[in-house]
């Protein structure tokens, strides 16, 4: 089984309210003192690939398209014991989003050949915007499940879970396929040994440019111009707490279960 | 006529999200001055039956191919419908189902895609979508330059209608499914929780966090929950941890809910949990901490332990009713 990986390295969406600033000018939340992290549904998608590394011997490839920095991501990978990795350079591209992205990312994985099962990752924390893996699907062709958890190889192709509002899907699926991966308990991305992360830093790293994907700066700048970011703000929070008082907490305790009641008896 | 487009997929039915499905697709079709046609790949009776009372023409997709099993059938018979429609905008609910088909029917019909809208605007004829971006941190307004705008909308978020005087007539529409519409194929389906309301619907929600330090909390808080007429849900710390199932999580990465009280228990309000309780009418908090950002989004809130506040909260309230 072959499997390839897109990544995305996003800033650390864990950066607190207090510390995050935008660009006004170019409509994107300034670098400021937060670091670069891979997205963590894509590290959720290598790690579910990694598991069927490990049980039926999976061929794992990781792909990122980004900056040069944007290889922090692929060592990461490989020192998790990915088997290739591939990094497509974005050098002049300020702002892009899922369809830039994605044509990118369909035009390296054509390059790169057959898989059996490409994974994305369910949207990335910083624009999730949610579409790249349903657009890398339409790009090559292919049939694509969104939210999968797990995906269990079978004679005729796989059988993939996905969540849903409801619950879950068993669904059995024909390959080649792309999913989209959400977190559950069992993909929780492995932590990689010092040894294969030093390792890593040796490895072979493949690196494109645009061209050798057959892709130029103008073409995938036209591949952009479905949607525009107009605007973009920090919302101003008008919500004033009234904080529950009384002179002792089974005062404050009457009062909070008053507000509540009253509230339930309007609904 | 150009036409905005509401999508209901084949297991639809209607309830709040259709309703706000439809609003949004009514208020949307009159600001940029087109019809509204309500398009069906199910055929829930009481879809069909309401969808005419919101709607210029309601269309029951007739297709050989399609199936409630079969996403790609939707994707493609959808696709089908939309093609012959002169749509200048497809809108969809917040389902698995329709978030995962969204972007491609953007594709296929030559337009853009735009998902989790909270707001829509026209504005000098442009549709613009108002959306949560960065966990929560910020909000974006995002134009669609190119038609149609396949969107996807947090349904719940969005008001109802009001009936119109004129029902719409129901028409069927023969479509073709093409493609390999047997590639991905349902074979089950599990339920999770084991309560019937989905939270999405709930009117009243008690939600734990991280300060609960442990599942056991989780069922003080069903009892409390129950008391009110609520559903019990969690925030990411508590799922992550394995207290409760999935399906209770609230957050970016979980559902969307929009109750009238949402009762936030030992959750700090990390922006991903906050995107999730947006659309809640009112908001109160049991925290420690009087800093805690949930309570900058809460009209009102109790600094206390949640150890000596459920217990007495349970008796007091029922004491009131």
């Amino acid at each position: 089984m072959k499997i390839l990986v897109c990544l995305k390295q996003i800033l650390d969406p864990e950066v607190s309210p207090r510390d995050f600033e935008l660009d006004r000018t170019k409509l994107r939340a300034a670098l400021g003192s937060a670091n670069l992290v891979t997205n963590i549904f894509c590290e959720n998608a290598l790690e579910t690939a990694l598991q069927l590394k490990d049980s039926v011997g999976a061929e794992v490839t990781a792909v990122s398209f980004g900056p040069a920095e944007a290889e922090d991501v692929l060592r990461k990978a490989l020192a998790m014991r990915v088997d290739h990795a591939v990094l497509v350079r974005n050098s002049k591209i300020d702002q892009f989003g899922s369809a830039v992205s994605s044509s990118v990312l369909a035009a390296a994985i054509r390059k790169l050949g057959d898989f059996d099962v490409i994974m994305l990752g369910r949207e990335a924390g910083d624009w999730g915007e949610g579409q790249t893996a349903g657009l890398v699907a339409e790009e090559l062709g292919l049939p694509f499940v969104a939210f999968v958890d797990t995906v269990e190889p079978v004679d005729s192709g796989t059988k993939v879970y996905r969540q849903t509002e409801i619950g879950r899907e068993e669904i059995a699926t024909q390959l080649p396929l792309v999913v989209s991966v959400t977190n559950n308990a069992a993909n929780v991305p492995r932590i990689p040994k010092t040894g294969d992360i030093m390792k890593a830093h040796r490895q072979e790293l493949t690196s494109w440019s645009l061209e050798d994907v057959g892709l130029s700066e103008d073409s995938i700048r036209q591949s952009a111009g479905g949607t525009e970011i107009v605007d973009l703000f920090i919302p101003e929070r008008d919500t004033i707490c009234e904080f529950i008082s009384g002179d002792s907490i089974d005062d404050r305790l009457q009062n909070f279960a008053q507000r509540i009641v009253d509230v339930v008896r309007r609904v | 006529m150009a036409s905005v487009i509401s999508c209901f997929l084949p297991n639809a039915e209607y309830d709040r999200a259709a309703k706000g499905l439809l609003g949004a697709a009514e208020k949307m079709a009159q600001d940029l001055g087109t019809s509204h046609v309500a398009v069906c790949a199910g055929s829930a009776e009481r879809l069909l039956q309401n969808a005419v009372r919101h709607a210029d023409r309601v269309i029951r997709l007739q297709c050989a191919e399609l199936s409630a099993d079969r996403p790609e059938s939707c994707l493609s018979s959808l696709h089908a419908a939309c093609e012959g429609l002169d749509a200048k905008a497809v809108l969809l609910g917040q389902d698995a189902w329709s978030q995962e088909l969204a972007p491609r029917l953007g594709r296929r019909l030559n337009g853009c895609a735009i998902g989790d809208a909270q707001a829509i605007e026209v504005v000098g004829g442009a549709i613009r979508i108002t959306r949560s971006v960065y966990g929560g941190k910020a909000v974006a307004i995002v134009q669609a330059n190119t038609s149609p705008a396949v969107v996807w909308i947090r349904d719940r978020a969005f008001e109802s209608a009001a009936e119109r005087e004129m029902l719409a007539g129901l028409e069927t529409l023969a479509v073709t499914a093409s493609g390999n519409v047997d590639a991905t194929q349902v074979t089950g389906r599990h339920t999770q929780s084991d309560s019937d309301v989905r939270l999405e619907d709930a009117s009243v929600i008690v939600s734990g966090g991280r300060g609960l330090a442990g599942p056991e909390p989780f069922e003080e808080l069903k009892q409390l929950a129950v008391l009110i007429n609520g559903e019990v849900a969690a925030s990411r710390a508590a799922v992550d941890a394995g207290w409760v199932a999935p399906d209770l999580l609230v957050g970016q990465t979980g559902k969307k809910v929009a109750p009238e009280l949402y009762v936030a228990i030992g959750i700090s309000g990390a922006s991903q949990h906050l995107m999730g309780i947006s659309d809640a009418k009112v908001v109160a908090a049991v925290n420690t901490d009087a800093d805690a950002p949930i309570f900058k989004h809460c009209q009102f809130g109790l600094v206390e332990d949640w150890k000596n506040v459920i217990g007495p909260l349970k008796a007091r309230i029922s004491a009131m009713s």
